[in-house]
Order: structure tokens, then sequence, then C-alpha cells
């Protein structure tokens, strides 16, 4: 058995160690990640996969706590992937989403992985995606994905999870305005959490608002449920509702999510693909750094350049 | 798309500490150096620290302890460690560590102690120069 195999039968059979250091080759987009997410992809599409997401300080990472405790009491194993932002200046990470959820750490039906986002738009990393097929793979009953503190435009959670639980706060300024804009859109589930703080009623009052404006014929209406993470109140509740979205998906809504997660998932393989090869092979024309000098010079705008080396290339690449 | 190893780093604290300011600034200064730091909060058992090491896939632990209990604590970790099959991960402490405990400490494994007042630049350089070698 080459190393990369070994891994994958570890991952397979549940193994820990095997799980974490897959996450990690995955992660590092280290020469084997390919093979072993081919390994194991067979073996996956049985958790039900559940995202977080929702603005920072809305109590996700404590929701979460709770959520798995009650999976836990159901008897479901539980993997989670915690994505925390990779500073764009220094390349590190504070990865702190753990802090709420260590007394987990030591549950054998629980694995926990803080990833950070390594500057990959939409509020996830490259590799959540994968990773997360590994935990499938290990043999996981539900896997959650917290993406991080979300604003506006952090909807990429939508090509990972299969039910998406936008969580709000009451208080957190002007939050309505903010969901308005793109994450609104991407909820399956909205949760209002901190219910217990006074003004909670007219949070879920503006977002009902807001979704009644929405009038397409669905075979789902995102339900509104108020949480206080802190007593665990309203959790059951909210496990219920993501039960009944997931028996909805099953019915007949999969097939054609799956098959545009699918697609879209194609799509992102290709472009990679293209990107770089196309890029290696620019890069080694001295077109390529005269252009980018050029371009540094107000001589040529950056479109325009990629449209006469882009020119070249694909005449090339024709013949 | 290429390879890109980051080092990642635990920074935990075990035992009764009441504050972790160090713990906090030492991670503050890793993570500006570039590497992922997981950091977990105050008051951790061993058995918690082990296994989110395991399951975080670390380079590297920082172990800070202000309480003294660090002779009691230390070897239950480095046990356990060894018992998940952790030995190629660097252990260093930092914290409240008395002079004559350090040779001691050493030998359960912890590669280097850092006392109070350990320049940040210090904890870096020592981080890279000693991440374990990963194929």
């Amino acid at each position: 058995m080459t190393k990369v195999e070994e891994l994958a039968q570890g991952v397979l059979s549940g193994e820990i160690r095997s799980i974490a250091r897959a996450i990690t080759v995955i992660e590092n987009n280290a020469p084997e990640a390919k093979k072993l997410v081919s390994s194991i992809y067979p073996h996956t599409g049985k958790a039900h996969i559940i995202g977080f997401t929702g603005a920072g300080g809305a109590g996700k990472s404590t929701l979460i706590e709770k959520i798995v405790r009650e999976y836990r009491r159901n008897g479901k194993t539980v993997g989670v992937v915690a994505v925390d932002p990779t500073s764009p200046f220094t390349g590190g990470a504070f990865l702190g989403d753990r802090i709420r959820m260590q007394e987990l750490s030591t549950d054998p039906g629980v694995f926990i992985r803080s990833m950070a986002s390594r500057n990959y738009p939409g509020g996830i990393a490259r590799a959540t995606k994968d990773a997360v097929k590994v935990l499938d793979a290990a043999g996981k009953d539900i896997v959650i994905v917290e993406t991080v503190g979300a604003g506006q435009s952090e909807v990429e959670i939508i090509k990972v999870a299969q039910t998406v639980v936008v969580v709000h706060a009451p208080g957190l300024g002007d939050e309505i305005q903010a969901i308005k804009a793109g994450i609104m859109e991407i909820a399956d589930i909205f949760v209002v959490n901190k219910a217990d703080r006074e003004n909670a009623n007219k949070t879920v009052m503006d977002i009902q608002a807001i979704l009644q404006l929405n009038n397409k014929e669905t075979a789902w209406k995102p339900p509104v449920l108020k949480t206080v993470a802190l007593t665990g109140e309203g959790v059951p509740q909210l496990i219920e509702k993501i039960e009944e979205h997931r028996l909805l998906l099953e019915k007949g809504l999969k097939h054609k999510g799956s098959r545009e997660k699918a697609e879209a998932e194609l799509i992102e393989a290709i472009k990679e693909k293209v990107v770089s090869s196309v890029l290696e092979g620019l890069r080694k024309e001295g077109e390529f750094e005269q252009l980018v000098g050029e371009i540094v010079e107000r001589e040529i705008d950056p479109a325009s350049a990629a449209e006469k080396l882009l020119k070249k290339a694909l005449k090339d690449a024709e013949a | 798309m290429q390879t890109e190893r980051k080092i990642r780093v635990l920074i935990a604290k075990p035992g009764l500490d009441s504050h972790d300011r160090g713990a906090k600034v030492v991670a503050r200064a890793l993570r500006d150096a570039g590497m992922e730091v997981i950091y977990t909060g105050l008051r951790q058992t061993p058995e918690q620290i082990a296994e989110t090491a395991l399951q975080e896939d670390v380079d590297v632990i920082g172990l800070s302890i202000l309480s003294g209990a660090h002779k009691t604590l230390f070897p239950r970790i480095m046990d356990l460690l060894k018992k998940k099959g952790l030995t190629d991960v660097t252990v260093f402490a930092g914290g409240i560590i008395p002079e004559e405990d350090v040779e001691e400490m050493k030998k359960l494994g912890i590669k280097e102690v850092f006392g109070p007042g350990t320049p940040t630049e210090r904890i870096i350089k020592y981080v890279l120069e000693n991440v374990p070698k990963r194929t």
C-alpha cells in the first residue's frame, strides 16, 4: 500500500490521526492531496452537512457546541470544521473557535478542526469542502461547518452545506441591513440567538418582514427560530427543523440541489486547473514580464494586456 | 495551485490559572509571524490538550502555566502525547517555572522553557528553527 492509500484507509476506518493528517494534506495542497480526495470520494455522501454563518459575535460557536451535544444525546457522531480569517498582511491566523467547544474535545464521537481561511473569499477556506469530505468518509453522521464571521457576501457556504443556518443576535447594530444583501437569500433556517435579550422579538419580526417580500413559491419556507445558546434553549427545536429540511432534501429537492453542487464543484475544479496551467505557460513568455512593466507605466491597461497574452496562448492551444 | 505549508501551533493553558495575558501575547506574536495559532482558552485538562493537538495536527505546542502545577500537569500531558503517537511534535513551555525545575521539564521531553519577560522575537525564532520536518 502506498502512503496515500494508507492514509485513505485510516480515514475510512475513522482513525483520528489519519483524519487529522488528511485534512492537513488537503489544506497544504500537498502533491498527494488530489489522489487522497479521489480515493475517499466514493465513500462520501452519507453525512448531513450543515453550515452556520452570520455576523461575528452572534454566538455561532457557542450555539454549535450546544447542537453537537444534542446530536450526541441522540446517538449521532459529529465532525466540525470551524473557519477563522487569515490575516491578509501576515498570512497568520488566530483560530479561537475551539474556546467555546473544548468540553467536546475528549468525546470520541466528535472531531473538531480549526481552519484558517488562507485568504479564500466567501467565508470558508479552499480546503473546507474537501475537509468535509474527509469527515463524511470517516463516518460522521453530521458535519458542521462554521464560516468566518460573515457580513454580506460570504455565501460560499451554500456550495458546501446542504442545510444553511444563518445566525443573528439582537443588538448587533445594523444587522438587518447586512442580511438583506446576500446571506438572506442563502438561509434555509434563520436563528435569532441571545433571544433572552429584550429586543429579540423585534429582530425576529424584522427578518420575517423581509422574508415576506420574497413571494416566490418554494417547497421550503425558511423558519425563524429563537435560541439562547448559553442555556441551550431552543436547540432541540432547531435540530428538529434541520431534520425536517434534510428529509425534504431527501424526498426530491436533493437531486436538483446535488446536481447544482456537483456542477459548481466541477466548474471550480476546471477553473483552478485552467488558470494554473495557462498561467504557467504565460509566465514562461518574456511578454508576460514586459506587459507587467507596461501596466506599471500605464502604457496598457490590465484587461487589454490579458487579452493580448491570451490571444496568443489560445491560438497555440488550437494549433 | 502551489503547495502551501503553514506552521500550526497550539497554545494551551493547563490547570487553574486565572488569566491568560502571556499566552495571548505569545499567540498574537506567532500569528503575526505568519503561523496558524490555535488557542483553546483557560483551564484545560491534559486530556483536552493532547486530544486537541491530535485533531488539529499541530507541529508545535506551547504550554503556558502560572499556577505552579507544572510538575503534576506536564508529565501527564507529555505521557498522553506519547500515547497518541504525537512524538514528532515540538513542545515548549512558558510562564512561571522556577529555574531549578527546568532540567526536570526538559527530561520530560519539553524542548525549551521561556521565563517571564522573554522577548517574543526569541520565541518566534525558536519556533521557526524547531518546527519538526514532515514529509
